[in-house]
């Protein structure tokens, strides 16, 4: 019995949360130092864009948004700074009451104060100076002049893009998993259907581009089959060699508690093999962002891809740049939200692989 | 055949064949019949059979020639009547402590009637406070009870257990033999335990069934007839363990670890 009493004193709690433990602690003081460090960067990228004389002759052209008659791209690249600043600031303030998240925002202080250094190089170069090869390396208020330009323009491609992925992607992966589980499952799908993934799978989506476009009504349906066709292959075999792993004791324990067929697949190989699954999806996230601005730059009406495609005849690479740094946050955001809903499916995992 | 023999088993072979063709039996004709209620232990060295008989049992496997009943149903596959303890790392590892129990009454279709059983038998193996924990947040131990639940919350007529404290150590050990005894008397299922400790087979059941390997058969069936709780200090226990002991031809030479507690 005093050994049940014993094993009940250690709680869960400890055990959950052990890969958070913190190695060094820091002080309140020296939290708000290093705050104020990585912030530093920043403020010193909009001293030099006000102080910093301008050299090279560079038109400093003005827009009137919303409230600002008369913005310049100065003062935009400025509210930007000020905006990361108060970005980071927040995250300071999030940060300050858990040791784990104090740990990870340290860490990264000195890459911050870093950036914010190579924006203030990077502007002095790029607009004071001017001594970077123009046009294809405008200063940072150049890149921000094209969303004071036409921000609604960029939004609407944006959303085009996000459209675009949201629908091939998400097709591609339910596509993946289903065709992933009838091949894991039965030795007949698999001996017919898997030479036949792994044949097609190795080829870049994209090849299908011209078949695509003839086979398909609109330019839009097009692109989605070819990132459908991306996703599918990561994930249909990921999901097979995941449902075919399963030990086999899985099943036989399933099958002396009164187990029949359906509860085999979805209550125990499924469950088996969403490591792998998610493993797969993320394999195609990457592929599909590939395929969608690849498929986007060679015959969409909108999207990013096609944004920079346009920009890029004008030799607008302001423009370019513009898009690319959507594209950065877009793609990360994402990813972010994609890992998260990893987390939280495989939590059963945390602490059991590192 | 009287009435109150749940498991009758007769003439039973099975052979595998091996990875170079080769045969292997791993049970030729064997012979028994468990009553109602009663606690049974299988004994013998490793590679002797007792899985092999176990898994014809619960109908994961069937066998060559001879038949097997179950309340005089011949056995023809899987059937949550016969619940089935594996040795170790059985649980699904994506379930917690509570969602483990309860997938016995949720493969049948019968979780919603019966939720409020899983309480119950978390109770019963004393683990309050870790139905949401995952398996392998908690010690082996831990686990086998959770597997002993998972198997008994189906309310089976017989419980079959291949080894399932084999990996644990022996205050561990004693511990679910205690836990054993208790479960089998509140809710007096037939019990049928492979192990290959002598002092396990003494302690919890009320005959030992002595296997011998190759081929695979029992070579002696003996009664235990002593209290409950037994005494594994005392003179019947130790005098019928030195006769176990000696079937197993291990009396003389010093007595193998393996074999105790
Ligand atoms: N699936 C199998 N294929 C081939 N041989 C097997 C298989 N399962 C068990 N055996 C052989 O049958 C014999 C009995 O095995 P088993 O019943 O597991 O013994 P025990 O549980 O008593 O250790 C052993 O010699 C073993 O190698
Ligand atoms: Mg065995």
């Amino acid at each position: 019995m005093n050994i049940f009493s014993l094993e009940k004193r250690s709680a869960i709690p400890p055990l959950l949360k052990q890969g958070r433990a913190s190695k060094r602690r820091v002080s309140n003081a020296g939290f708000l130092l290093l705050s104020l460090l990585s912030v530093a960067g920043f403020v010193a990228a909009i001293f030099i864009n006000r102080l910093f004389p301008q050299i090279a002759e560079v038109k400093i052209s003005a827009y009137a948004i919303g409230a600002f008659p008369d913005l310049s791209i100065n003062q935009a690249y400025q509210i930007v700074l000020g905006g990361l600043i108060l970005l980071y600031i927040g995250i300071a303030v999030f940060s300050f009451f858990d040791e784990a998240r104090r740990e990870q925002f340290i860490k990264r202080v000195p890459f911050r104060f870093a950036i914010g250094l190579a924006l203030a190089l990077w502007d002095v170069l790029g607009t004071k100076l001017q001594s970077l090869p123009q046009p294809f390396f405008p200063g940072p208020a150049k890149i921000i002049e094209s969303f004071l330009m036409e921000g609604p323009y960029i939004w609407q491609n944006t959303l085009y893009s996000l459209r675009l992925f949201a629908v091939g992607f998400l097709v591609g992966v339910a596509f993946g998993v289903g065709t992933g589980i009838l091949i894991g499952w039965f030795p007949k799908v698999y001996y017919w259907v898997y030479p036949v993934l792994k044949i097609t799978g190795v080829i870049p989506a994209v090849a299908w581009m011209p078949f695509a476009l003839t086979l398909f009504p609109t330019p839009f349906l097009a692109a989605a089959f070819l990132i459908v066709i991306c996703a599918w292959f990561p994930v249909a075999f990921l999901t097979a060699q995941g449902i075919q792993s399963t030990p086999k004791v899985h099943f036989e324990v399933a099958r002396t508690l009164g187990a029949k067929t359906p509860y085999l697949v979805f209550r125990v190989a499924i469950p088996h093999a969403l490591p792998q699954i998610f493993t797969g999806i993320s394999t195609a996230n990457a592929y599909a962002f590939t395929t969608l601005v690849m498929s986007e730059m060679m015959g969409q009406p909108g999207g990013l891809g096609y944004y920079i495609n346009a920009s890029k005849v004008w030799s607008a690479y302001y423009k370019v740049f513009a898009a690319i740094i959507v594209m950065a946050i877009l793609f990360s955001l994402i990813m972010k939200g994609m890992g998260m809903l990893q987390n939280h499916v495989l939590r059963w995992q945390r602490g059991l692989v590192k | 055949m009287s009435k109150d023999i749940v498991l009758s088993i007769k003439g039973v072979d099975r052979t595998y064949v091996d990875e170079d063709g080769g045969a292997v039996e791993a049970l030729r004709g064997i012979n028994l019949d468990i009553k109602r209620g009663e606690f049974v232990s299988i004994i013998g060295s490793s590679g002797c059979g007792k899985t092999t008989l176990l898994r014809l049992i619960a109908g994961l496997d069937a066998p060559e020639a001879g038949s097997i009943a179950l309340e005089g149903e011949p056995i023809t596959g899987t059937d949550p009547h016969r619940g089935y303890v594996f040795q170790q790392g059985s649980l699904f590892p994506w379930l917690t402590v509570e969602k483990n129990i309860a997938s016995g009454l949720v493969a049948r279709g019968v979780y919603r009637e019966q939720k409020a059983d899983v309480a119950r038998y978390i109770e019963l193996i004393g683990l309050q406070g870790f139905e949401k924990a995952y398996p392998h947040q908690i010690s082996g131990g831990m686990a086998q009870r959770v597997a002993i639940a998972r198997a008994l919350i189906n309310r089976p007529s017989a419980l079959l257990l291949d080894e399932p404290m084999g990996a644990l150590d022996s205050f561990t050990r004693a511990d679910i033999q205690d836990k054993l005894l208790e479960l089998w008397r509140k809710n007096a299922t037939t019990m049928l335990l492979v192990t290959h400790v002598v002092d396990e087979a003494i302690y919890l059941s009320d005959r030992i069934v002595i296997m011998t390997p190759r081929p695979g058969k029992i070579s002696e069936i003996l009664d235990v007839k002593m209290e409950h709780p037994r005494h594994r200090g005392g003179p019947a226990f130790l005098s019928l363990r030195r006769d176990i002991l000696e079937k197993l031809n291990l009396a003389s030479a010093a007595p193998q670890p393996e074999y105790i507690i």
